[in-house]
């Protein structure tokens, strides 16, 4: 194993680095043993801590908070996918007049902290007559932030694309909507396919922010749990399950990320590698071919 | 206009606030995250091991549960008493432990964009593992980093709002003290929005005037 910054080790290096390894291994012990140390010492592993969470009641109302962190992130994500694909064929159109505005729309979008339009959504707009739920807070700032973000995501991948894409489109006869909506946008999907999901696990990690204007998410329940004193008040205990429930869900998010990832990328190249539409093409490329207008090679 | 001229003591104690959670929590997380990111690149499989464990989960964590994690359960474990300054240490601890790994990811990948041939060619001359890294592999990782590391900070900036929910002063926490001097939220949050746009135009205004200075002609 060669890598830029050191040569395949020696006997001397492989010592060195056992010895780094241990210290490594020591100083995680010492850390974890230090949270263990304290967790322990404050008595969060005695019985009263996790009383709370031995009652189906508890556990059926942090089901229900997870359903609404859920909901949020599934309305979000869906509503930002949809504002993405329209600001960017809105950036991307021909008329100065729809591209530019829509373009600053998308920096201030971008620039706009999410908690702030939240804040907005939430204080800000009942001082004009407009109340909303929280849950629509969070979701109406979660689909402004994160569509805006998507859409300069396949800007960038319609604007990757070989200039060839679409003016074999028009060559064809298409017009400019079939271009986009047949030639430049599957091919910009699947090439940022990835980006877009990890956008997605970011959206689900932003529905937490619901927690701090009052969306009664699964942050919003562990502060009620663990202010209860009947229980004695274990807002620790209550700490970690939500973390492991959160953490959970974005694992899940992250892995379903690189499944889809890996499937579209294989069956991007059996497309390819199959593709009869390309033997269909020889007889008018052949002529191309032998003008020199076209390399022998088939064109991927 | 009034609203910011009226309340000039509170605009200006909270974008130092804002400013303070921004810089402090930066250096830490370009510490923890250079670091880790060493971490990562070694050749010790169980630093990379616990290097990649680390982005993984806090990755996967929302930072308002990291938020949340160090004001509300981190106190009662250390016996801490929440005054100001200690809600602002946690504040600050909870924003550089996130972003570290976002500067360790950034530097992780800047490395590898170094093609392996350049630090094969520095030992082939004969230079020392301190040359190869200072002369050779680290100026080239270096100049590749800037731009993505400024996207990093970009976001630590607007995330240092998520601090208004823990109680520690900042720009996203003025509108509840301007609401209480009976100003319009509306407006206020309208003009926390703009100064904003403006931290993050200077800052991308910083990033693409870095990076025309420092790019890599390859």
């Amino acid at each position: 194993m060669s890598s830029v910054l050191y040569d395949v080790p020696g006997p001397r290096a492989i010592a060195r680095n056992r010895i780094l390894g241990v210290i490594t291994v020591l100083v995680v012990l010492a850390i974890l043993g230090f949270i263990v140390w304290r967790l322990w010492d404050t008595g969060q592993f005695s019985a009263e801590k996790w009383d709370a969470f031995t009652y189906s009641n508890v556990w059926l109302q942090i089901a229900l908070a997870t359903g609404r962190t859920l909901a949020a992130f599934a309305v979000a994500a869906v509503g930002a996918l949809a504002l993405g694909f329209a600001l960017a064929i809105g950036r991307l159109s021909d008329h100065p007049w729809l591209r530019g505005p829509i373009g600053a729309v998308v920096e201030v979008l971008r620039a706009v902290p999410v908690l702030v339009f939240m804040f907005l959504l939430y204080y800000g707009l009942p001082v004009l007559g407009i109340r909303m739920e929280p849950f629509w807070a969070v979701v109406i700032a979660l689909i402004a932030y994160n569509g805006s973000v998507l859409a300069e995501v396949i800007r960038a991948g319609v604007e990757s694309l070989p200039r060839g894409q679409s003016e074999a489109g028009y060559a064809i006869g298409l017009r400019k909507a079939a271009v986009m909506r047949l030639v430049l946008l599957p091919q910009a999907i699947r090439a940022m396919m990835p980006v877009i999901i990890a956008q997605l696990v970011v959206t689900l990690k932003d529905t937490a922010l619901g927690y701090i204007i009052t969306y009664q998410e699964l942050l919003f329940y562990a502060r009620y749990i663990g202010s209860q004193s009947t229980y004695g008040s274990p807002i620790v205990p209550a700490t970690i399950v939500v973390g492991a429930i959160y953490i959970a869900l974005c694992l899940i998010l992250s892995f379903v990320a690189n499944r889809v990832e890996r499937r579209l990328r294989r069956t991007a190249k059996l497309g390819k590698g199959v593709a009869p539409a390309d033997d269909a093409m020889t007889a008018t490329r052949a002529v191309a071919v032998q003008a020199g207008l076209d390399d022998p090679e088939p064109r991927r | 206009m009034g609203i910011i001229t009226d309340n000039l003591d509170l605009w200006s104690s909270t974008l130092l606030g804002t400013l303070v959670l921004f810089v402090a929590g930066g250096l830490l997380a370009l510490v923890l995250g250079t670091l880790v990111g060493a971490m990562r690149v070694s050749p010790i499989p169980v630093a990379r091991a616990v290097g990649t464990f680390y982005v993984n989960t806090i990755r996967n964590t929302p930072l308002t549960l990291v938020f949340f994690a160090f004001a509300f359960a981190l106190p009662p474990l250390l016996g801490l008493r929440l005054t100001g300054d200690v809600s602002l240490t946690l504040a600050i601890c909870a924003l550089g432990i996130y972003t570290a790994t976002y500067v360790a990811e950034t530097i992780r990948s800047g490395i590898n964009t170094v093609p392996v041939g350049q630090a094969e060619a520095a030992r082939a001359l004969g230079l020392t593992f301190g040359q190869v890294m200072t002369l050779v592999v680290l100026p080239q990782a270096f100049r590749s980093v800037i731009p993505p590391m400024m996207s990093v900070f970009i976001a630590l900036l607007k995330n240092t709002t998520v601090a208004a929910g823990f109680s520690v002063v900042n720009l996203g926490s003025i509108r509840s003290y301007l609401s209480e001097r009976g100003e319009n939220q509306f407006v206020a949050i309208l003009w926390v929005m703009v100064v904003f746009v403006v931290l993050v135009l200077l800052l991308s205004w910083a990033q693409r005037a870095l990076e025309n200075r420092w790019k890599v002609a390859r």
